[in-house]
């Protein structure tokens, strides 16, 4: 250790002064899993803090470049068309293609709302049609384009499942990160006041200080978008759990039933969820023989009013030839957990002014990502304890 | 000696201003959740305080020995 072979006064005043909080070896076991987990994540963690950037105006980004959907106006109360019209409409000219999922898309484009079709998830198409004429609004495109290469590469790395269960570790590993800083941060300011950036000192000194104050002042923010972003990492894991347990449970009389027929009116359905679920309104629908449903049942899934409620669903499970319900139940808490956590994660939900501030933390944690490359890259060599320890020691020794 | 200059400071006093920030941030954060209107302006003060501290002292105050 460097303190040691440092004159003998000031060597004994920082191991008398690490007493205090932590001991010298404390910290340099908090320092060691502090650079091997940043150094570990850093790379990946300055990918998804700088694809996120664009993600979190992501509408407003497609607003610019003419990708969203924009109803007609219309006078107001004009009458919806019945929703078997428009699921009609999105399947008009497409020969072979079935309804899989239906989902409203109210906050960006109003009344504009999507059935969307076919087998393996790849081949999903949506097509967005008005609610209230059932007019075809933007038919199916290929996925691709700046915010898709975005969205892949901050959610699973173009890799999938295994892409994002692979960021998650990295997000856990940042976590450790996050929390080894906040332990350091005591003996880095023993002898600093909060906020104290040493300009006059070396560039590594003044990166320091700057690492230190970010990083400090960003933890809670950094700590819980990071958290909630491990968990939505787990969401397909979640899901199979969810559909396997409960969703299960709730179809399990219908399991050996033969298939249906045909598909009864959806707005039938609807009415029937909706009256199972006072005050509340559809989100989505899960058609029979998806994921998120059984082979005979349209799953209803449906959101409160308040920013909170909006985000977590209820299912009710209609049977899809006579429009009787099934069952209905309240989520399970690891499903609502992951429901919690994403507006935590996107910043979404505190309108434009948040969603400037959610920028800044993340320049922000981009400054103290970057900055603790830098930290490293430039490290004294041979050096086993914080840089500013050893730096007071020099100072001291003078 | 610089030690004799500098105190030393206490768990708590290196803690104090950050348990505050971190206190508004989570405050900023579950607000917006809650409602809209006020809570929404809540929401922002409490996320934009530390966003602003950070400015502050990290590039807008001036420069100052230490």
């Amino acid at each position: 250790m460097r303190a040691e072979r440092a004159a003998g006064a000031p060597a004994m005043q920082l191991q008398e002064a690490n007493h205090r909080l932590l001991s010298a070896k404390a910290i340099r076991t908090w320092y060691v899993v502090h650079k091997w987990t940043s150094l570990i994540c850093t790379v990946f963690l300055l990918l998804l803090s700088i694809t996120g950037l664009p993600l979190i105006f992501g509408h407003e980004i497609e607003d610019l470049t003419g990708d969203t959907v924009d109803a007609p106006e219309l006078p107001a109360g004009t009458p919806a068309a019945t929703m078997d019209r428009v699921v009609a409409a999105g399947l008009d000219g497409r020969p072979g293609h079935v309804v899989r999922f239906l989902f409203w898309d109210g906050e960006d484009h109003p009344n504009a709302t999507a059935p969307s079709q076919d087998a393996p998830p790849e081949a999903l198409r949506t097509v967005s049609v008005d609610s209230r004429t059932a007019a075809v609004l933007q038919e199916p495109e290929e996925p691709g384009g700046f915010m898709y290469v975005m969205f892949k590469l901050h959610v699973d790395l173009f890799a999938g499942l295994p892409g994002m269960l692979f960021l998650g570790f990295m997000g856990l590993l940042f976590l450790v990160a996050v929390v080894s800083g906040v332990v350091l941060y005591a003996p880095f300011m023993r002898r600093l006041p909060f906020g104290a950036v040493r300009r006059d000192r070396t560039a590594r000194t003044r990166w320091l200080d700057l690492h230190n104050l970010l990083g400090i002042v960003t933890l809670v923010w950094v700590f819980v978008v990071g958290a909630t972003g491990v968990i939505n990492t787990w969401s397909d894991v979640l899901l199979a759990i969810w559909r396997n347990g409960q969703l299960a449970e709730m179809v399990a009389p219908y399991r050996d039933k033969p298939p249906l027929a045909a598909l009864g009116s959806i707005d039938t359905a609807l009415a029937a969820a909706k009256a199972a679920a006072p005050g509340m309104e559809p989100r989505f629908v899960a058609y029979p023989g998806t994921d998120f449903s059984s082979a005979h049942h349209y799953a209803v899934f449906l959101r409160g009013s308040t920013p909170l409620t909006s985000r977590l669903l209820k299912p009710a499970l209609i049977h899809a030839a006579d429009a009787t319900l099934t069952a209905t139940a309240d989520m399970p808490w690891y499903i609502t957990a992951l429901l919690v956590s994403q507006p935590l994660h996107f910043g979404d939900y505190g309108g434009m002014p948040m969603k400037i501030v959610w920028a800044l933390l993340d320049v922000l944690t981009i400054v103290v990502l970057g900055s603790g490359l830098y930290l490293w890259a430039v490290r004294r060599k041979g050096a086993t304890v914080p840089i500013s320890e050893t730096e007071e020691i020099r100072e001291q020794a003078a | 000696m610089s030690d004799r200059i500098r105190p030393r400071y206490t768990a708590w006093q290196i803690f104090s201003v950050p348990i505050v920030l971190g206190a508004l941030s989570g405050v900023g954060l579950v607000t917006a959740l809650v409602g809209d209107g006020p809570w929404d302006a809540v929401s922002w003060l409490g996320l934009g305080l530390p966003v602003a501290v950070c400015l502050w002292y990290g590039w807008l105050r001036k420069t100052r020995s230490l």
